[in-house]
């Protein structure tokens, strides 16, 4: 019992980031009409804001040592963060907060990224075969990636969570279920994180002007250029908004996942397949998916399921993708006639 | 469609029939002459070229470059340069510091990619178009099983550079093929008796497992080693490589009855899987009246950077550390971090500790000829290369020497200093019977290629 | 038009044969000439030209033919291992168990069509690579891949546990004989097929299946694949059933990757799970459409071109750059080594996303509409009065 509780837990974590990057990469779509196999890059460019950021802050003064020396005989350096040098308390602070800390600064550089992609690439692709787009966006993602790793190195660099959120909560006494039931604090945040973002990007398209005109312009972007909209400019800062979804995905996710510079491609095939699972273009099927497919490979790696079907956590997402793609044409809530030519 | 597809008709053979005819006739022409030496890429100029096979892209890219920065080092100090290293120390050697047989030692490198297609394709460039003599090199086991058997087919020495399983030098050994790393089977032996010293008698240990080769082997020997202890083993997992997440696979250890967790994990899956198991409060819980405790059978350095604070005081094993204090690994340090301003990993060592002792085995033989190189390194007897006296054992060509057991470090003064070593498990441990294995060396390919 | 251009086919057919076989000396000068690159040049041409039957023609992107690649490797391996060294059935059964699996993905993923074939495709291709990878292993080896072994002793006795893919039986040969010293490799009729020697029985089936997919191009079958990839909605309107068209297209161009897979295994003797995986989809994507999908040349070119990148590029090291650059004054040469080796080297990945991009935002045709406009050019300047100067595929953004 506990055991299938902490799996439904594991799922909904899963499925919480499964949704929030497949978000982004449907908004696109929906929006725009572009397949951007760029938008792993985006995600792993938001963790690196993340480091970047922790970097920044935790930039070290260093005073070398003539006293000690290290094994290869330069003098030893003593490192001391400047923030801490200068700041004191709030220094130390903003080190141990740098994760959420640097959502602040994620936004307006992935906001930026994402206009400026569109605005100098993406553009010119509106009406090109989505081979063409593939083929640009797939340049552009290798092409980020190595200026990554020019600058970080191929390793994963570990990033820690803020020290009041690192250890595990103890959910089972909360619900009286018992001690047995622990769970990363982190996790929670992140879900709870992303649940925030699915909402508030649902309510923007919802309950704002701004949102309504955009959801009118996916439906029928001719009629509403017609009614003397700009609806272009609209995409692009949908566009903007998608960059900033999967960047804050991202940044937010590094404490659990320390990201290296390939991180973008590992989510890229994944993201495609909760997508497409979820309908092309349809937002709500993106996150329907995420979770479906969250709590599914998490059941799916359970010893008493992988004893039945031995290897079955290998391949359940993309088995279920099939098995839902045969039986719903258009994934669980597509429209006919998006990308089937 | 039917009428057209009649189109490929007797005509259009006939024609194509003579076209391959035309081309059957021409290779002959290509393949005579091409090498006349009695052995592949004997080399004749004043210069001997070695062929650098390491990961310069994909999730290895670090620890490649560290192997290509020992490697220039080895060649540096090969060819007399700089302050020889563990030239110094290598004992016996007859190494001069003018090259291997008076030769000047050049290099060529490849990207393996860590992929099996790519590092045979890369290899067989420096073999086919750069005439290089031996290669050496790679970061993964499937890698240095795929090369090793193309080593083999061409007629090269294969010095393999950070390999693991057991499977190198065991069922998959090649009589062109040497390796100076330890295994899987070496860190089960070495990690037993600390395991003991620190975690008692009593414990219930909780597998997850890589689900591939070297997973499997890895897993196989803790298992043993634990169970010779009196340890139980409450489960074994395999994880799909490259998961990722993996929550739904730690969860289920937290109700299991278990207190000790063995994450038979290298790379990028180790990494995660200790992150978040620490995260998951593994490491503060305490089960039958016990702490519970983390083990990593293979840590390496470079890659334990990418855990960060997650490896503090968590147990593995290791082929060699910087922190060593013996003359040769100090000699090595020193020079190394002149260099380059970085202590050297184990995987640099190894590297440059295959590349001194193929150029010691050619001077031995007094040829390059594989033949003559695998007789010399057979059985061979050496020390000052920081591992004490070691072997090359004759029968599977696995090197045989101390191995270490090393713990994260709780108090780094450094961002290099991430292992403390606990413990050098004598080589009288960790022997084992090369029979145990399978596999067949079968003869060295000396042939012409 | 048929009629017209049979004459300018057998010409493009005979340059091509011309241009693959004296491949190993024209291709030297530029470090290319060498025995494995120019086997991966006719292996990955024919798996691209294989891909453009069915990505080139109907417009339906598949993300899983990398799977009928590993499919076809594991297969002649099996028949090196079992049966022969001889390369021939090794050849033959791979044709035949890739055009199965293809048959059989085919008939479920052309179900669908668009986005979501291809990644119905990608599914399948990702699932073999898993398998294939791991639980499998008994199959395939797994990660260390399936290799030719060392014969099983003869004299097995009753509890002998024979383990197949660590040791092979080789009945064929045994029984006519052979006799084996280590490691056999694999053979035509007792000519080695590593080397020169595999590129030339590499580069022979190239033309041939170079040959065959010129022919398919022009027949009517070629047709009705155009007609589908135009607009696939008015055939259905007119009472044509696509599906067995589009299956055909699907199981001809599965068959063609089998016979890649199978010459990968023919002059190296080795099947890898990630010959399988997702990334080695999408690079025969990449190669086809970088040359310029639905010409003939074109992934042929892409192919040879990014295979090019990926083992001569990769192996430029700063050494070379300063030998190359040694003609300049030292700051200079310091200066240029420091530049050129961001894109040479562990770089190369880096070289070849910009090449993506700029191949398609200049070329939109891929190299092959490069090589027109060159050519209209030249022929531009022999007739100026000339009215079709204009490059065709002007198709940018709004």
């Amino acid at each position: 019992m506990d055991a299938i509780f902490l799996q439904i837990l594991n799922g909904l974590d899963k499925g919480g980031a499964y949704a929030l990057i497949a978000l982004g990469l449907t908004l696109a779509f929906g929006t725009l009409g572009v397949v951007n196999f760029a938008h792993g890059a985006l995600f792993m460019l938001g963790a690196f804001c993340a480091v970047a950021f922790n970097k920044l802050v935790s930039l070290q003064q260093i005073v070398l040592d003539p006293t000690k020396t290290t094994a290869w005989g330069t003098p030893l350096e003593i490192k001391t963060p400047y923030v801490e040098a200068w700041f004191g308390d709030f220094g130390t602070f903003l080190i141990n907060y740098s994760v959420p800390f640097s959502i602040l600064v994620t936004i307006p550089i992935m906001l930026i990224i994402g206009i400026v992609m569109e605005r100098g690439l993406i553009r010119h692709f509106y009406n090109r075969p989505h081979a063409d787009q593939i083929l640009v966006t797939f340049g552009l993602a290798i092409v980020l990636e190595e200026i990554i790793k020019h600058f970080f190195g191929a390793n994963p660099i570990p990033q820690s969570a803020p020290d009041i959120v690192s250890g595990s909560a103890n959910i089972g006494l909360w619900l009286g279920m018992g001690e047995a039931i622990v769970y990363p604090w982190w996790r929670l945040v992140y879900f709870a994180f992303s649940a925030v973002v699915i909402f508030a990007v649902f309510a923007f398209l919802q309950f704002t002007t701004y949102g309504m005109v955009v959801r009118a312009g996916m439906f029928d972007r001719h009629t509403v250029g017609l009614l003397g909209i700009n609806i272009q400019k609209r995409f692009t800062v949908i566009f903007g908004l998608a960059a900033v979804v999967a960047g804050m995905a991202g940044a937010m996710y590094t404490p659990i996942y320390p990201p290296d510079y390939a991180i973008g491609m590992q989510f890229l095939v994944l993201s495609f397949v909760v997508v497409v699972v979820g309908g092309m273009g349809s937002l709500g099927g993106a996150v329907t998916a995420g979770f479906l497919l969250g709590i599914l490979q998490s059941f799916a790696s359970m010893n008493e399921i992988k004893s039945i079907f031995p290897g079955i956590d290998q391949i359940i997402i993309y088995l279920v993708a099939v098995i839902i793609l045969l039986t719903l044409p258009r994934g669980l809530l597509g429209r006919k006639g998006v990308m089937e030519d | 469609m039917s009428d057209k597809f009649n189109d490929f008709s007797r005509r259009s053979i006939l024609k194509a029939g003579a076209a391959s005819a035309f081309v059957a006739s021409t290779p002959m022409f290509f393949i005579s002459g091409a090498n006349a030496a009695e052995y592949c890429n004997s080399p004749t100029g004043s210069t001997v070229t070695l062929g650098f096979n390491v990961p310069q892209t994909g999730a290895y890219a670090d620890e490649g470059a560290d192997e290509l920065r020992a490697y220039k080092l080895a060649v540096k100090h090969l060819n007399g340069e700089g302050d020889g290293g563990m030239m110094n120390t290598f004992k016996p050697s007859v190494l001069k510091g003018n090259g291997i047989l008076g030769k000047k030692v050049a290099f060529v490198t490849g990207d393996t990619q860590t992929k099996s297609d790519a590092a045979r394709a890369s290899a067989k460039r420096m073999i086919e178009k750069d005439g290089a003599v031996m290669i050496t090199g790679g970061s993964s086991s499937g890698v240095a099983i795929a090369v090793q058997g193309l080593c083999q087919e061409a007629g090269i020495i294969f010095m393999a550079g950070l390999t693991h399983s057991n499977d190198t030098t065991g069922k998959d050994k090649r009589a062109n093929g040497f390796r100076h790393f330890f295994n899987a089977y070496m860190s089960g032996a070495a990690l037993g008796p600390v395991l003991e010293k620190e975690y008692g008698k009593e414990r219930q240990a909780y597998h997850l497992t890589a689900d591939y080769t070297w997973g499997w082997t890895q897993e196989e020997s803790m298992k043993n080693t634990t169970e010779a202890l009196g340890w139980k083993t409450t489960k074994t997992v395999k994880t799909p490589v490259g998961a990722g997440d993996f929550s739904q696979y730690i969860t289920p250890v937290l109700n299991s009855g278990a207190d000790v967790l063995i994450l038979n994990h290298y790379g990028k899956d180790m990494i995660n899987s200790l992150t978040q198991a620490v995260q998951f409060g593994l490491r503060d819980k305490q089960v039958n009246g016990k702490n519970f405790e983390i083990v990593v059978p293979l840590f390496s350095r470079l890659m334990a950077q990418g855990a960060g604070e997650s490896i503090k005081g968590i147990l593995g094993s290791t082929n060699w550390n910087w922190s060593l204090k013996d003359d040769a690994s100090q000699a090595f340090v020193k020079s190394f971090g002149a260099e380059y301003g970085t202590p050297p990993s184990m995987a640099a060592h190894t590297c440059y500790c295959q590349a001194l002792l193929y150029a010691n085995a050619c001077e031995t033989a007094g040829t390059f000829s594989p033949e003559g190189v695998a007789k010399s390194l057979e059985g061979f007897k050496f020390d000052g290369l920081g591992n004490g006296a070691t072997e090359y054992r004759a029968e599977d060509h696995q090197c045989f020497k101390d191995v270490l057991v090393v713990r994260g470090n709780q108090n780094p003064t450094s961002q290099f200093d991430l292992l403390e070593v606990v413990e050098i498990t004598p080589r009288s441990q960790v022997e084992y019977d090369w029979k145990i294995f399978g596999g067949n060396l079968g003869p060295v390919n000396s042939k012409a290629c | 038009m048929l009629g017209k251009s049979a004459r300018s086919d057998w010409l493009l057919l005979i340059i091509f044969s011309i241009v693959v076989l004296t491949a190993p000396i024209t291709l030297a000068p530029i470090g290319a000439g060498y025995p494995d690159l120019l086997q991966k040049f006719a292996i990955f041409g024919i798996f691209a030209i294989g891909f453009n039957i069915l990505f080139g023609l109907t417009g339906y992107l598949s993300f899983g033919h990398a799977a009928f690649l590993g499919v076809g490797s594991y297969a002649s391996v099996w028949v090196f291992k079992l049966f022969t060294m001889n390369v021939i059935p090794a050849v033959l059964f791979s044709l035949i168990v890739a055009g199965v699996f293809a048959l059989v993905i085919g008939y479920v993923s052309l179900r669908r069509s668009g986005i979501y074939f291809s990644i119905i495709t990608l599914a399948f291709a990702q699932m073999s690579y898993n398998l294939a990878y791991s639980v499998l292993t008994p199959l395939t080896n797994g990660e260390t891949g399936l290799q030719v072994r060392h014969l099983a002793p003869v004299d097995r006795g009753p509890d002998y546990v024979l383990k197949l893919v660590n040791e092979d039986l080789r009945w064929v040969d045994q029984a006519l004989g052979i006799v084996e010293d280590g490691i056999p490799i694999t053979n035509l009729f007792g000519m080695k097929m590593s080397g020169y020697p595999g590129f030339y029985f590499s580069a022979v089936l190239l033309i041939i299946a170079f040959f065959i997919a010129l022919r398919i191009s022009r027949s009517n079958f070629g047709m009705m694949l155009r007609a589908i990839k135009s607009n696939q909605n008015r055939l259905n309107y007119t009472g044509i059933n696509t599906r067995p068209y589009l299956l055909a297209a699907f199981v001809i161009s599965g068959m063609y990757a089998g016979l890649a897979g199978s010459l990968m295994a023919v002059t190296d003797p080795l099947a890898g799970a990630e010959r399988m995986q997702w990334t080695a989809s999408g690079e025969i994507v990449l190669m086809t459409i970088l040359g310029g999908a639905g010409t003939m040349l074109g992934p042929f070119l892409g192919a040879a071109l990014i295979k090019y990148f990926e083992n001569i590029f990769s192996s430029i090291n700063e050494n070379i750059l300063q030998t190359t650059f040694s003609f300049l004054p030292e700051p200079l040469q310091e200066l240029f080594v420091t530049v050129t080796s961001l894109f040479v080297g562990p770089g190369w990945p880096l070289t070849m996303g910009l090449l993506f991009m700029l191949i398609v935002i200049f070329l939109p045709g891929g190299l092959m509409q490069g090589f027109s406009k060159i050519g209209g050019l030249f022929r531009r300047e022999k007739k100026p009065q000339s009215q079709s100067e204009k490059p065709q595929a002007q198709d940018g953004g709004p």
